[in-house]
C-alpha cells in the first residue's frame, strides 16, 4: 500500500518536474491589473491555451499600485519574473528608452497594426517602432445623471465648461437625499488626484514644468486649477472624497448617489450595464471640461502588454500579446459576452462597427475625447514634457505621489491652497535638484 | 535562576544558541552590508546609467526633508495611539471577561477573532464597510443618533489608522490580560473583601498592580511590529491627507517603491534601524529589566 | 448578596456586548459578501428583503488560485514556524538554564532586529533572491519569515522555559538523568503548552505576512494574502467581492485559530504572569 502510494508520488512529481520541459510547451507568466478587461482576459484565455497547446499561462492579477511596484522592480533589476507585462503610456516610451523591453513590430498580419487608432499607436511607439501592444485605451469623460438634470430644468450641454460644471453642481447637490453634486478623485497618488488635477491645470491654461524645466505650482492657472477642485469637492462633493479614487467614485456614482463625475471612459461600459449600475438607464455622458482656452480636461491613457527584454521565453510571450491584443479577441468577446465588453479605445474597426455603436452609448463621446487629447503637445504653451494627466519623466512618480498627497491635504483641511501650491512647489523643486545632481 | 549552570552546560548553552545567533546576524549583516552600500550611491532604478558614488548625499538630502521628521514624529505618536487604545481596550475587555458569569469560552472566541486577520483585510473592511462616511456601519449608527456622518481619513486620519491597527492587537492584549487576572489568588481577593475594600479599592490597589507586568509585555511585544508598521497605512490613507500619516516606514516605501530611488530608501532604512535600537534601548531600560530579571 | 448577583449579570451583559463588539467588523464582512454588490453599498444598509447570493464566492473562486494559494499558505506558514523552532528551542533553553552575562542583552539585540522596517531592505533582499534563484519560491519566503519571526519566538520559549522551576531539572539531573533524557523526559512535557502556544502565535503571525509574501512571490509560491491583492480594489462595485475574498482568506486561519485558542492562550504570558 505505502509503496504503491510512493510510486504514485514519484509518477506525479516526475510528471510535474517534466511540465516545463521545451517538448511539453512553455509556461509563461502574465502580470496584469485587476480591472474588469483584464480579469475577462484572464478567463477568455483558456481558448488561446486551447489553440496553442504548447504553451501555458499563469496569472499575476495585482490591485494597480502594487502591480506596478512588482512590474517595476522586476523589469528595472531583469529578474524576467514576467514574460507579459500590463504597463501603460507613462512607462512604455521611458521603459523602450532604456532597453528594457522587446520590440513588437512582428506581431504577424493578423494583428492588424493599421487598425489601432493613431494616438495609442503613438503612446506606445519610440522611433515608430512599437514595444507594447495597446489593450484597451481610455481618455476622460463627463458623467452625469440625465434625470437630475432634467429635474433641475438642466441641459447638459456637449461640451461643458468648468463654470458650468461648479453651477450644476450647486444646484444638484443635495445631500439630504442622498445625492452629492461631483464626485472627483481626492485619493493621494500620481494615479489618483493628481492624474485629475494635472489634467485640470492643461484646461487652465497651466503646465506642470516650463521649457527649463521649473514647476509651475507658483502660476495663478495652477491656483485657479487647485481652488476649483478643492471647491467642488468640500462644497459639493461627498464626505470622504479624500480616501476616493477611481473605484470609489465608479461606486459612488454606480450607486446613485453622485450627479456628474469627471472620470476616465473605462467607467462607462459599468455605467451602462443594468448588471453592475444601479443608474444603467440615467446616465448621461459628455466631453470633459474645459476653460476656452484649447485644451479640454481629457487626458490619454493605454493599459498595454509589453515583453521585458529579459524574458527568456520571448517568442510565446508575443504570441500571446499579439492573440490578446488583437482583432480575434475582440471578436471572441463579442461571441462571448457582447460587442458592448469588448476592450475599448484601441482600434478604429470597433467604433466603425455599428453593433458596437448601437449598444455603447458613450462610444462616440469616448472617441471625440481621445481625438481631443494630444499626449505630446499638452499644454497651450511649449512643454518640455509628454502626457496629460502624468509627465514622462522617471522622477514622476516620486513627485506626483508627493503632490498628490500635499493636495489632499487641502480636502481635509490640514493646510490651505496656497500654503499647499507653495508646500508642492519646493517638494518637486527639491525632487528636481535630487534628480539631477 | 536556581539551577546553577556548570561549565559543561555553558558550553552546551553556547552550542545551542549559536544557530540562532548565526542565522540572526547573516540576516542583519548581509541586508545591511548591502543596504549600506546602496546608501551612499547615487542608485536610482529607473535611471539607465550605472549607479554612481555619491558619498553622505543621500544622507544630506534625507535630513533636509521636513518630511522626515514629520515622519519620526507620525511613527512615535501613531504608536502610542495604537499601544494605548489596544492596551486601554484589551484591559477593559478582560476585566469584563473575567467576571462574566456565563459562556466564557464562546466570549474569548469572538474576542480572540481580529487576531488572525491578515493587516490587509483589516484595512480594506474598517475603511469600505465601517468607516466610509457614506455607506459605512460606523455612518449608519451616526445617522441613528441624528449625527452628521464623521469622515474619519480626512479629519482624524491618524486615530482612524490606530484604531484599525489596535482593533487588530486588542484580542492581543486582553487575552495576556485575562491570563493574569485568572493567575491573581483567590484567597487574596477574598481577603482584600472581608478587610471590606469594595470593587473600585481592589481594582485600584490590587488588581491594577497585578496587571503592570503583562501591561509591560503587551507594550513590548507590540511596540516590535508597530514600529514598522505599513500595510494598515498602504490601503487606507496612502500617508496622506498632506504626511499625517507618513511614519517612516511608508517614507521609506515612497522611496524605494514611488520614486525608485534605492540609494535615498537605503539611508532612509539605514536611520531607521538606528532610530530602531534608540527605541530598543530605552525599551530596555523601562521594561526589558523588570522583565528578564 | 442579590446586589452582588444583579450587578454580575449587568457586567457579564457588558461583556457580551464588548465581544460582539469586537467581533462586530467580522460579522459584518460574513453578512455583506452574501449581498449582491448594488445591495452592498446600499445605505442605510439592509438586513431584510435582501436578495442572498453566492454570486460573490462564485465569482472570486472562479478567479482561479484559490487552491493553491490556500496550500502555499499553509506549507509557508508551517514550514515557517517549524524551521523557526528548530532554531529557537535551543536557544532559548540555552538562555533560559545556562545564562550568561551577555544572555539579556543579546536577547534584546535579537528583538531589536525586529523593529527594522523591511520595505528598508527590499532591494538588496530581491537582488540576493534573483541571483540565487529564489524569487517565487516557496523556500525563499519560508527562510525570509523564519528569520523574521525568530526573535519573537526565541523570547517567548524563553520566558516559557524559565517558568519550568529549577528544582524538577535538579533533581532529574541528581538521579543522574542526561541531558538528552532531561530534555525529553522532563522539559519538554513541561513546556508543551507553551510550544504548542509559540508555535500557534507564529503560524498566524507566518500566515498574515503580506510583504515578502506580496513583494517575492508571483504564482508559484504566492499565498492567500498575495490571493487577496487581486481583490483588494477591482473595478465596479466591490465590497461583495470584497468580502468574500476577505472571508475566503481568513477563513482557514480562523477556524484553526478558533478550534485552538485554549491551546494558544494557555501559552500567551510572554512571563507576564508568574
Amino acid at each position: 500500500m505505502i509503496k504503491r502510494m510512493l510510486l504514485t508520488a514519484l509518477a506525479v512529481s516526475a510528471m510535474t518536474a517534466c511540465s516545463g520541459a521545451p517538448d511539453d510547451g512553455v509556461s509563461i507568466t502574465v502580470a496584469t491589473v485587476n480591472n474588469s478587461d483584464m480579469m475577462r482576459l484572464k478567463t477568455l484565455s483558456r481558448e488561446f491555451e486551447k489553440t496553442h497547446p504548447k504553451i501555458h499561462l499563469n496569472w499575476v492579477a495585482l490591485e494597480e499600485n502594487v502591480l506596478r511596484q512588482r512590474v517595476t522592480t522586476d523589469v528595472a533589476t531583469r529578474a524576467a519574473q514576467f514574460d507579459v507585462v500590463t504597463i501603460g503610456s507613462y512607462e512604455v516610451p521611458m521603459w523602450a528608452r532604456q532597453g528594457w523591453l522587446a520590440k513588437l513590430d512582428q506581431l504577424g498580419p493578423d494583428y492588424a497594426a493599421n487598425d489601432l487608432i493613431p494616438a495609442m499607436r503613438q503612446a506606445i511607439s519610440v522611433d515608430g517602432i512599437q514595444y507594447a501592444a495597446p489593450f484597451n485605451g481610455e481618455s476622460s469623460i463627463t458623467y452625469y445623471r440625465q434625470d437630475l438634470f432634467r429635474k433641475a430644468g438642466l441641459v447638459m450641454p456637449a461640451e461643458p465648461k468648468w463654470d458650468f460644471i461648479v453651477q450644476a453642481a450647486r444646484k444638484l447637490h443635495a445631500p439630504a437625499h442622498g445625492t452629492y453634486g461631483i464626485c472627483l478623485r481626492g485619493k493621494a497618488g500620481w494615479g489618483e488626484n493628481m492624474s485629475l488635477l494635472n489634467t485640470m491645470a492643461h484646461s487652465f491654461g497651466a503646465s506642470f514644468f516650463d521649457m527649463n524645466w521649473r514647476p509651475q505650482f507658483d502660476t495663478p492657472q495652477w491656483k485657479t486649477t487647485v481652488e476649483t477642485w478643492s471647491g467642488l469637492i468640500r462644497d459639493f462633493g461627498p464626505p470622504g472624497a479624500v480616501a476616493n479614487g477611481f473605484n470609489e467614485n465608479l461606486s459612488l456614482f454606480a450607486s446613485a448617489k453622485c450627479a456628474m463625475w469627471i472620470d476616465s471612459t473605462v467607467g462607462a461600459p459599468v455605467l451602462a450595464d443594468p448588471r453592475s449600475s444601479g443608474v444603467a438607464d440615467k446616465v448621461g455622458f459628455a466631453a470633459a471640461p474645459d476653460a476656452g482656452l484649447g485644451r479640454r480636461a481629457s487626458w490619454l491613457w493605454t493599459w498595454a502588454l509589453a515583453v521585458p527584454a529579459a524574458s527568456r521565453k520571448a517568442a510565446a510571450a508575443q504570441q500571446f500579446v499579439a492573440w490578446a491584443t488583437g482583432p480575434a479577441y475582440a471578436k471572441l468577446v463579442a461571441s462571448r459576452e457582447g460587442w458592448g465588453n469588448v476592450p475599448p479605445g484601441t482600434r478604429i474597426s470597433l467604433y466603425a462597427n455599428p453593433e458596437y455603436r448601437k449598444l455603447a452609448p458613450y462610444a462616440e463621446v469616448t472617441l471625440a475625447a481621445i481625438a481631443a487629447a494630444h499626449p505630446a503637445d499638452p499644454a497651450i504653451r511649449p512643454v518640455p514634457y509628454t502626457g496629460i494627466q502624468y509627465v514622462s519623466i522617471p522622477e514622476w512618480q516620486g513627485i506626483g505621489s508627493e503632490t498628490g498627497r500635499i493636495f489632499s491635504g487641502v480636502l481635509a483641511g490640514t493646510t490651505t491652497v496656497d500654503a499647499a501650491l507653495a508646500e508642492a512647489q519646493s517638494a518637486t523643486l527639491r525632487q528636481m535638484a535630487k534628480a539631477r545632481k | 535562576m536556581t539551577v546553577r549552570a556548570s561549565r559543561h552546560a555553558r558550553r552546551l548553552g553556547r552550542l545551542l544558541v549559536t544557530p540562532s545567533v548565526v542565522a540572526l546576524l547573516a540576516w542583519m549583516i548581509v541586508p545591511l552590508a548591502m543596504t549600506l552600500w546602496f546608501a551612499a550611491l547615487d542608485y536610482r532604478l529607473l535611471d539607465a546609467g550605472p549607479a554612481r558614488f555619491a558619498g553622505l548625499a543621500n544622507f544630506a538630502a534625507l535630513l533636509a526633508d521636513p518630511g522626515f521628521y514629520a515622519a519620526v514624529i507620525t511613527t512615535l505618536y501613531l504608536l502610542a495611539l495604537a499601544l494605548a487604545l489596544s492596551v486601554g481596550g484589551g484591559l477593559v475587555l478582560a476585566l469584563l471577561l473575567d467576571v462574566a458569569a456565563f459562556g466564557r469560552g464562546a466570549l474569548r472566541v469572538l474576542v480572540i477573532s481580529p487576531f488572525f486577520v491578515m493587516p490587509t483585510v483589516a484595512a480594506l473592511v474598517w475603511k469600505n464597510l465601517m468607516m466610509s462616511p457614506v455607506s459605512g456601519v460606523l455612518a449608519w449608527i451616526a445617522q441613528g443618533l441624528g449625527l452628521p456622518a464623521f469622515d474619519w481619513f480626512a479629519h482624524a486620519p491618524l486615530v482612524a489608522v490606530a484604531i484599525i491597527v489596535a482593533w487588530q492587537w486588542l484580542p492581543f492584549a486582553a487575552l495576556i490580560f485575562l491570563t493574569a487576572l485568572q493567575s491573581l489568588d483567590s484567597e487574596q481577593r477574598e481577603a482584600a473583601q472581608l478587610d471590606g475594600a469594595g470593587p473600585i479599592a481592589m481594582l485600584r490597589y490590587l488588581t491594577l498592580p497585578h496587571l503592570a507586568r503583562p501591561a509591560a509585555v503587551i507594550v513590548m511585544i507590540e511596540t516590535l511590529f508597530l514600529l514598522s508598521l505599513f500595510a494598515e497605512i498602504f490601503v487606507t490613507t496612502g500617508g496622506g491627507p498632506g504626511n499625517a500619516t507618513t511614519n517612516l516606514a511608508f517614507l521609506i516605501y515612497q522611496q524605494a517603491l514611488q520614486s525608485y530611488d534605492v540609494g535615498g530608501a537605503s539611508a532612509a532604512g539605514l536611520v531607521a534601524v538606528v532610530l530602531a535600537n534608540i527605541v530598543a534601548f530605552f525599551m530596555v531600560r523601562l521594561i526589558g529589566r523588570s522583565l528578564t530579571a | 448578596m442579590k446586589r452582588g448577583a444583579a450587578h454580575r449579570i449587568v457586567l457579564t451583559a457588558l461583556a457580551w456586548a464588548a465581544a460582539l463588539a469586537v467581533a462586530f467588523p467580522l460579522l459584518w464582512t460574513f453578512i455583506t459578501s452574501f449581498k449582491p454588490e448594488l445591495e452592498a453599498v446600499a445605505f442605510p444598509p439592509r438586513l431584510t428583503g435582501v436578495d442572498w447570493t453566492l454570486e460573490n464566492y462564485r465569482t472570486v473562486l472562479d478567479e482561479g488560485g484559490y487552491a493553491r494559494s490556500a496550500l502555499n499558505s499553509v506549507v509557508i506558514a508551517g514550514a515557517s514556524t517549524l524551521a523557526a523552532m528548530a532554531l529557537a528551542i535551543p536557544a532559548a533553553w540555552a538562555m533560559a538554564f545556562a545564562p550568561t552575562p551577555r544572555t539579556r542583552g543579546l536577547l534584546l539585540w535579537m528583538l531589536s532586529t525586529k523593529m527594522l522596517p523591511p520595505v528598508g531592505v527590499l532591494m538588496p533582499i530581491y537582488l540576493i533572491y534573483r541571483d540565487a534563484g529564489l524569487l517565487d519560491t516557496r523556500a525563499g519566503v519560508i527562510l525570509l519569515l523564519a528569520l523574521g519571526n525568530l526573535p519573537v519566538l526565541v523570547w517567548m520559549l524563553y520566558t516559557h522555559f524559565r517558568e519550568v522551576p529549577g528544582e524538577v531539572l535538579e533533581a532529574a539531573r541528581l538521579d543522574g538523568a542526561s541531558v538528552v533524557q532531561e530534555l525529553t523526559q522532563v522539559l519538554l512535557p513541561l513546556a508543551l503548552p507553551g510550544l504548542a502556544s509559540a508555535f500557534l502565535l507564529i503560524f498566524t503571525l507566518g500566515w498574515n505576512e503580506a510583504f515578502w509574501t506580496l513583494n517575492l512571490t508571483s504564482t508559484e509560491a504566492a499565498p492567500l494574502t498575495a490571493f487577496m491583492a487581486t481583490f483588494s480594489s477591482p473595478q465596479g462595485l466591490f465590497f461583495g467581492r470584497l468580502s468574500a475574498a476577505s472571508i475566503l482568506s481568513i477563513l482557514p486561519i480562523v477556524a484553526i485559530g478558533w478550534f485552538c485558542q485554549r491551546q494558544l492562550v494557555r501559552g500567551l504570558t510572554f512571563g507576564a504572569v508568574k
